[in-house]
Order: C-alpha cells, then sequence, then structure tokens
C-alpha cells in the first residue's frame, strides 16, 4: 500500500515534468534550440495565478486563464525579443541568451515580489480516502495526471491533424522547405512558444498546488528536471516528452521512498545516463534520417 | 506569349562569395527555359534568389509584372511560383500525402479535392503510397513527390532544381517525361540541369551559366548543336 501511494505521487510528479517537457520538446523540435527560461515561465505563471487569488481576491479559474494568457504573451515575446534577432546565430550563442533571459526572469521575480517564500493556495484541497484509508490520494494528483493525459492528448491531434499543428511539423523538419510551401515559419515558431509557454503556466499551477511554495527560483529545478524528461523520452518527440515526465516522475518518488531523500536527484540522472548510453536517442526518439 | 519572368542583371552574394555576377533572362508564358552549367556555376542560387530564400543585391527580379524584391519567402509560393529545391526536400517524416497537403498550403481548400486527384493521376505510384512516411520511398518516388507537392499551389510557374539527380537512368527518362506532359497541360517550367542532354532535349530555350554567369544561351536546338555546349557539356 506504501508503494502504491510513493507511486502514484510519482505519476502525478511525473505529469507535471511531461507537462513541462512537452513545451521544452515541442520548442526543441521546430527551433532547434534549448529554452532554459522554459523553467522560470511556470514560476511566473505561479505567481500571476497566485496573486490573481490573493491580492485580487478573484475564482481559481480567472486566475488559472489571467496565468495562461499572461504566459503565452511572455513566450511570444521572450522569442520575438531575445531568440528571433539570432535565428542564425550560432546555436552556443542562443545558448547563452537563454540561460541569460532564465536569470532575467528570476531576478525581475525577485525584484517585483521579493526573495521569501510565499505559501501557494492550492486550486483544489482534500483527498479520496481508498482501502479504509489506508491509501490517500489527493484531488490535486487526480486532476495534475488528467490534465496532462489531456494535453497529451490534444497536442497528438493538434499535430497530427490540424493544418496549423502539420505546418508545424513540417518546419521541424525543414524551414527552408517550408517556406517554399508558403508556411510563414517566423509566425509558426511563435505559436510554438505561446503553446509551450501557456502549457508551462499550467504546469505551474499544478506544481504549486501539490508544493505549495513559491519563489523566484521555484521553476529552476522542475525546468531541468522537465529537460531531462525530454531527453529521456527522446527530445523533439511528444510522446517522448509524456513518457520520459512520468517515468522521471516515478523514478524520483521511489529513489525518495526506498533510497535516500538526498540522493534522489542523483539516482534521476543516473538513470538518463544509463538510458542515453543504450539508446542516445532517448527512449522514443528516432534518428533523423540523412537528407538525400 | 507574354513575359512571365523576367530576371534582370542580378547579383547574389554568400558574405564576401559573389556567387551570381550580373545575369538576366527570361521565362515566357507556356515555355520550358533550362538553365544549364556544371556544379557550382550558381544555378541553384539563381533560383533561391528568385524564391527570395537569398537576398539579392543588385538588380531586380519581375513575376508576372510585380516585382519580387520585398516579398517575404512564403508569400511568393501564393503568387505562381512554385520551386522544386535541388535534393528534392520533402518532409521526410510527413505521409506522402501530408506532404501534398503541404504543397497545397496556400490554397483555400476549395480545390483541395481536385487537385489532390489530378496529382495522383499524373503519379500513380503516390497514390500507391499516400499514407506511407515520405522516408521510406525511393529515391524517384520522392522526386515525383517534390513536383507533385509543388503542383499542388496551382503553380503559373513551376522551378525545378536537377529533378534527375542521383537518379538510375530509366528514371530520368520518366522524370523528363513527366516534364515533358506538364508542359503538354500549359505549365511554364524553368528547369535547373546538369544533364544537359536531357534538358535541352525539353528545352525551348536554355541559358548556360559558368561561375555565376551567362555565357551562352538559344534555343534548345541551337544549343544542343553548338560545339561550345558539346565539348564542355555533352561529352563531345
Ligand atoms: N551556402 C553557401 N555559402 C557559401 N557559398 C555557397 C553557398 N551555396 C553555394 N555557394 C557557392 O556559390 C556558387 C554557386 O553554387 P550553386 O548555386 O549551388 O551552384 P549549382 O547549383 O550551379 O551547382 C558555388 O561556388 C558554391 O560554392
Ligand atoms: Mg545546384
Amino acid at each position: 500500500m506504501e508503494f502504491l501511494s510513493y507511486l502514484i505521487s510519482g505519476i502525478s510528479l511525473g505529469s507535471v515534468y511531461a507537462i513541462i517537457a512537452l513545451g521544452y520538446t515541442m520548442v526543441y523540435g521546430i527551433a532547434k534550440m534549448l529554452n532554459f527560461a522554459h523553467g522560470d515561465v511556470i514560476m511566473v505563471g505561479g505567481y500571476v495565478s497566485l496573486l490573481t487569488m490573493t491580492s485580487l481576491g478573484l475564482p481559481v479559474w480567472v486566475a488559472i486563464l489571467l496565468a495562461m494568457v499572461v504566459c503565452t504573451i511572455l513566450g511570444i515575446l521572450i522569442e520575438g525579443l531575445a531568440y528571433k534577432p539570432l535565428r542564425s546565430a550560432p546555436s552556443l550563442a542562443v545558448l547563452i541568451t537563454a540561460i541569460g533571459v532564465s536569470y532575467f526572469l528570476q531576478n525581475s521575480a525577485l525584484l517585483i515580489w521579493g526573495a521569501n517564500p510565499q505559501v501557494y493556495t492550492p486550486v483544489i484541497e482534500g483527498a479520496v480516502k481508498l482501502f479504509d484509508g489506508q491509501l490517500s490520494i489527493t484531488y490535486i494528483s487526480i486532476l495534475t495526471v488528467v490534465v496532462c493525459v489531456v494535453i497529451m492528448i490534444a497536442l497528438t491531434i493538434f499535430t497530427s491533424k490540424s493544418k496549423m499543428g502539420k505546418a508545424m511539423r513540417a518546419c521541424s523538419e525543414d524551414k527552408a522547405a517550408a517556406q517554399l510551401m508558403g508556411i510563414n515559419v517566423n509566425k509558426t515558431i511563435s505559436l510554438t512558444f505561446a503553446i509551450g509557454s501557456a502549457l508551462a503556466s499550467v504546469a505551474g499551477i499544478l506544481l504549486c498546488s501539490s508544493y505549495p511554495t513559491l519563489m523566484p527560483t521555484t521553476g529552476s529545478m522542475p525546468g531541468i528536471k522537465a529537460f531531462t524528461a525530454a531527453v529521456f523520452g527522446g527530445i523533439g518527440s511528444i510522446p517522448g516528452a509524456f513518457l520520459g515526465g512520468i517515468l522521471l516522475g516515478i523514478i524520483e518518488s521511489l529513489a525518495k521512498a526506498y533510497i535516500s531523500t538526498q540522493l534522489a536527484n542523483s539516482v534521476v540522472f543516473a538513470v538518463l545516463i544509463i538510458v542515453l548510453l543504450v539508446r542516445p536517442a532517448g527512449l522514443l526518439g528516432k534518428y533523423v534520417p540523412e537528407k538525400v | 506569349m507574354s513575359r512571365i519572368l523576367t530576371v534582370d542583371n542580378i547579383n547574389v552574394y554568400y558574405g564576401a562569395i559573389h556567387a551570381i555576377k550580373g545575369i538576366s533572362f527570361e521565362v515566357n508564358e507556356g515555355e520550358i527555359v533550362t538553365l544549364i552549367g556544371a556544379n557550382g556555376a550558381g544555378k541553384s542560387t539563381t533560383l533561391k534568389a528568385i524564391s527570395n530564400l537569398l537576398h539579392t543585391k543588385t538588380g531586380s527580379i519581375e513575376f508576372n509584372g510585380e516585382k519580387l524584391a520585398h516579398v517575404p519567402p512564403h508569400k511568393i509560393v501564393e503568387k505562381g511560383l512554385a520551386h522544386v529545391p535541388e535534393g528534392r526536400r520533402i518532409f521526410l517524416q510527413m505521409t506522402v500525402q501530408e506532404n501534398l497537403e503541404m504543397g497545397a498550403y496556400t490554397q483555400g481548400g476549395k480545390n483541395f479535392d481536385a487537385d489532390l486527384a489530378n496529382v495522383y493521376e499524373q503519379f500513380p505510384r503516390l497514390k500507391e503510397r499516400r499514407k506511407q512516411i515520405a522516408g521510406t520511398l525511393s529515391g524517384g518516388e520522392q522526386q515525383m513527390l517534390a513536383m507533385g507537392r509543388a503542383l499542388m499551389s496551382r503553380p503559373k510557374l513551376l522551378m525545378l532544381d536537377e529533378p534527375s539527380m542521383g537518379l538510375a537512368p530509366i528514371l530520368v527518362e520518366q522524370i523528363f517525361d513527366i516534364i515533358k506532359e506538364l508542359h503538354k497541360k500549359g505549365t511554364t517550367i524553368l528547369l535547373v540541369e546538369q544533364n544537359a542532354q536531357m534538358a535541352l532535349s525539353v528545352a525551348d530555350r536554355a541559358y548556360v551559366m559558368e561561375t555565376g554567369k551567362i555565357i551562352l544561351s538559344g534555343t534548345g536546338k541551337e544549343l544542343a548543336q553548338s560545339e561550345e555546349v558539346k565539348k564542355a557539356y555533352l561529352g563531345g
């Protein structure tokens, strides 16, 4: 029963990683860059939703909506101001810029909201008790898993069925060829950042609802873990990000329970290294066939 | 015959490399015009400049009476100018049909079914393989897909960059038969080739490029007879 409870909390944590990893992986797929600021968008989503609920006293759904809108705009701005001018720059320059944007967001949050951790108000509270109260599952962890699965399905349908989603895949593969089809590549990249950032805000709300402290560095570690999850599952792959996120959450939760709380992160990264040694492209990643 | 494309004294650079040195040529409606020349002559660069994938430093390109200088590349195809790039550049991880859908990206969708049926009629192989991932097609099939994809945009001018590249002789024949057929149906074609013999045999007019310049021009027949062309490009 204890194991089951750790497993469930692992799946729930993993679902948060998966939602963040989906954003990472979509952006990587199209812009071929690691947006290290992605994790910090989570934190912004956390603050915006918290302040909407506490300072403005507005209902939860308004808070969620507002956080999504703010983060979407933030994502579009980050891409347009920081990354777009570097479209043809060496990837190292883009990487350094992404790290810079990450610090910029953290320090702006520090300036605006201060360093003190704030207590987050979970969007739902309570738990279901099963097996005569031996197993308790919080509503928020159920909600997290459900939201993650819905997002994953929606993204899969979007990229495989909609015109815009297919254009996104075309851009991911070959931008020049996509332009020759009449696809506006800049707009498509911008849209991808918008989707990724909206997802990050949702992840932020779910994460803070499960682990209710919020500070400017809150998004940093989950961001790195989700990046790991995306690589684990195969960077660029949507089902890969989902699988990688869930597995990472489970491994972390079980390692915390049965090995050591301090070592849990090391175990997570050790597993990543082993998987990449065996499957360098990640679990579901595939090598892109050579262009002929 | 009305003029559809006018390239007027354009210069294109890759950084400091002067790749296209003041070339001019034109394509009239209904023609097959070919641009031949050795590897590195600047043929692909010329097509990329016309599609605005590359910046033209000086000179002008006019398509259907409109200057293309400030048209972004993704707006070019909307105007009826389709470019099948060198190396085909189909979307390898997408299905055959999805590739064709991307070709029709700028079309409102109301002609989609008819256009798709047309392309499938032209290329029955693609129809058989419509659900297959494009990366699994053979070289010849990939070329057909690249051409079919371009046709989905209902082009007024179709630019083909080395469609015969890397194909076995029998497939080269097949591709050229398709080019002739498209021409017969009224498509205007600007054909870039290293295979000068084949290109000249189908072309109404031809230009020979060498190191960024046009050094010869004439009808396909004339150039096929020319001693200079024979020696340099037709193996004696
Ligand atoms: N991306 C590039 N950067 C620098 N030089 C290039 C690039 N692409 C082509 N070139 C140079 O421009 C010239 C023309 O190339 P290209 O148009 O590809 O020739 P062709 O298509 O006739 O074989 C060549 O000298 C080639 O080396
Ligand atoms: Mg070429």
